[in-house]
């Protein structure tokens, strides 16, 4: 016999305050989208043919991209050296990896604004040097917002990547380098390919946390290079259009759904069901 | 002997990451020490006014404060349902568990600006029911903070549940121990490090929060990361640089604090 008090003690106090605090008011953001200003789907409409908004999907699409490849490739490196490398680049690359990861992302923006804004580090330098007679712009359009975002998210990919690394059976390498392999074959035919779930995995991830960034595009793109997130901000608090800052967050919540879906098809390839 | 340790190729593109990876952070070191009121490099004369800064202006000390209180019963919260729910999906092993842990995962999977407007729509509709609880406002700050933090709460005490032998809680069923006593005497014991981190991350989690907080705040409640948002929008505080490369010296402090531990122990 069951004991239906149970279940309602452990169970109930986080799925009734997740359910009040987050599913309700999703909800309510979903009602916003078709009733403001006017019921009906005009805002989506809107949000899909404006060509504004439509050049920020697009902008966003295109960072997201370029910072996934960048972070993956860099994230591979790291983890190749952090998982088969010798205890003291492994306490190296560990530091590397964790002191950025626990250090919260306005400070970390905040470091490549110095870096890289006018009248930063590497301008005054290079200034100093007599290399440029004009700094070079690199914050506040994409460049720095392609940078930030990749530096923010490299310690992301590294967990699935070294994961899918650790996994690998040792003796298929053994084998390789036994059959007369050299060391370069035996990473561009076997380790690469065999390591390549990873990498799908770690990407996927990257791509999905980079579509809804806010923080580090508002910083480092200085409102030139607005992405989706920093546009549904604009449009809840600066030049109100609720329905419409609505509708493109349930646009964005609606693709990632999207790719969580395949991303969990992708860990488990098994079920095809 | 490995055969396949990384060439020089590896080890110079992975130094070469790595030094990526911790430069803007040291470059914050240098900017924090310029004795102008804008960003900027010192030349010649440094100078500690923007520390200075710190101890001065009141606004930094209370945002900290503030931080730490809101990061503390946001924790509290958290680690609570989490534990209560985690506890519940290992023990009862309900039948929708993936739906059910799906469910408390969302906050963390969501987008976060998604996460934000949807914690903004709650809060300016529940505060227009009651004078405590509402934008802008405290309470409203930690539950918001709750709801973000939790998911990670609830993934590491699953972790940490999943490590537990399911014999040892059988055996105390078999000798009668009521739901109550398994949890309490056999189970959380052996998942205390599980939970202690659990409170840990949230904590850490709510202190740096700041996408949900910049919807959520607007002047009655400044935490840390929103004072620091503010003097990054419009004119570039320098006194940011000061704070930055304090909480930078923490993290490094407690990082190779817990290294140091870990290698005395034989790790």
């Amino acid at each position: 016999m069951r004991n239906l008090s149970k279940p309602a003690i452990l169970l109930g106090p986080l799925l009734v305050f997740l359910c009040l605090t987050y599913v309700v008011p999703f909800l309510g953001i979903l009602r916003w989208s078709v009733t403001l200003p006017e019921p009906g789907l005009g805002q989506y409409q809107a949000a899909l043919s404006d060509p504004l908004i439509l050049s920020v999907f697009w902008r966003t699409l295109r960072i997201c991209a370029v910072v996934t490849a960048v972070s993956v490739a860099a994230a591979y490196v790291v983890t190749l050296l952090w998982v088969r490398g010798g205890p003291v680049q492994r306490l190296l690359i560990e530091f590397c990896i964790l002191i950025p990861f626990w250090i919260s992302v306005l400070t970390r923006a905040f470091g490549w604004l110095a870096l890289l804004s006018n009248k930063g580090l590497i301008n005054t330098w290079l200034q100093s040097l007599g290399v440029l007679s004009e700094p070079l712009s690199m914050v506040r359009n994409e460049f720095g917002v392609i940078v930030g975002m990749s530096h923010f998210l490299i310690p992301f990919a590294v967990f699935p990547l070294a994961s899918a690394m650790r996994n690998l059976d040792e003796r298929v390498l053994l084998a390789a380098r036994g059959m007369g392999a050299g060391r370069q074959r035996v990473f561009w035919t076997v380790f690469l390919p065999m390591t390549l779930p990873g990498v799908l995995g770690a990407a996927l991830i990257v791509f999905v946390f980079a579509l809804g960034f806010f923080v580090t595009p508002a910083i480092l793109g200085g409102g030139r290079s607005v992405m989706i997130a920093e546009l549904v901000y604009l449009r809840i608090f600066q030049s109100p259009n609720w329905g419409l800052g609505a509708a493109i967050s349930v646009i964005l919540m609606a693709g990632v759904a999207l790719l969580m879906g395949a991303l969990m098809r992708a860990v488990r390839p098994g079920d095809k069901s | 002997m490995r055969p396949t340790r990384p060439g020089l190729v590896a080890s110079v593109l992975a130094a070469l990451v790595g030094v990526f990876l911790l430069m803007p952070l040291v470059a914050v070191i240098p900017v924090s020490f310029t004795s102008k009121r804008f960003l900027s490099v010192p030349s010649g004369e440094w100078s500690l006014r923007h520390y200075r800064a710190l101890v001065d202006n009141p606004e930094w000390l209370q945002a900290a404060g503030m931080s730490v209180s809101v990061g503390l019963m946001s924790a509290v919260l958290a680690t609570t349902l989490a534990l209560l729910f985690s506890l519940g999906i290992w023990m009862l092993r309900p039948r929708w568990s993936g739906a059910l842990m799906g469910l408390a995962l969302l906050p963390m999977v969501a987008p976060p600006v998604v996460s934000a407007l949807t914690l903004y729509f709650f809060l300016i509709s529940v505060g227009q029911m009651n004078g405590l609880v509402g934008y802008d406002s405290v309470p409203g700050v930690v539950l918001a903070h709750t709801v973000m933090v939790s998911p990670f709460a609830v993934v590491l005490i699953t972790v940490a549940l999943a490590q537990v032998d399911r014999r040892i809680d059988l055996a105390a069923r078999v000798m009668g121990a009521g739901l109550w006593t398994r949890m309490v005497r056999v189970i959380l014991p052996n998942i205390r490090f599980g939970v202690l981190s659990a409170f840990l991350l949230s904590f850490v989690l709510s202190w740096e929060e700041i996408g949900v907080t910049i919807f959520i705040t607007s002047v009655n409640v400044a935490t840390l990361p929103r004072l620091m948002w503010m003097g990054l929008r419009d004119n570039i505080d320098p006194a940011i640089a000061a704070v930055s490369v304090v909480l930078i010296a923490i993290v490094i402090a407690v990082i190779v604090a817990r290294a140091v531990v870990r290698g005395v122990r034989g790790g």
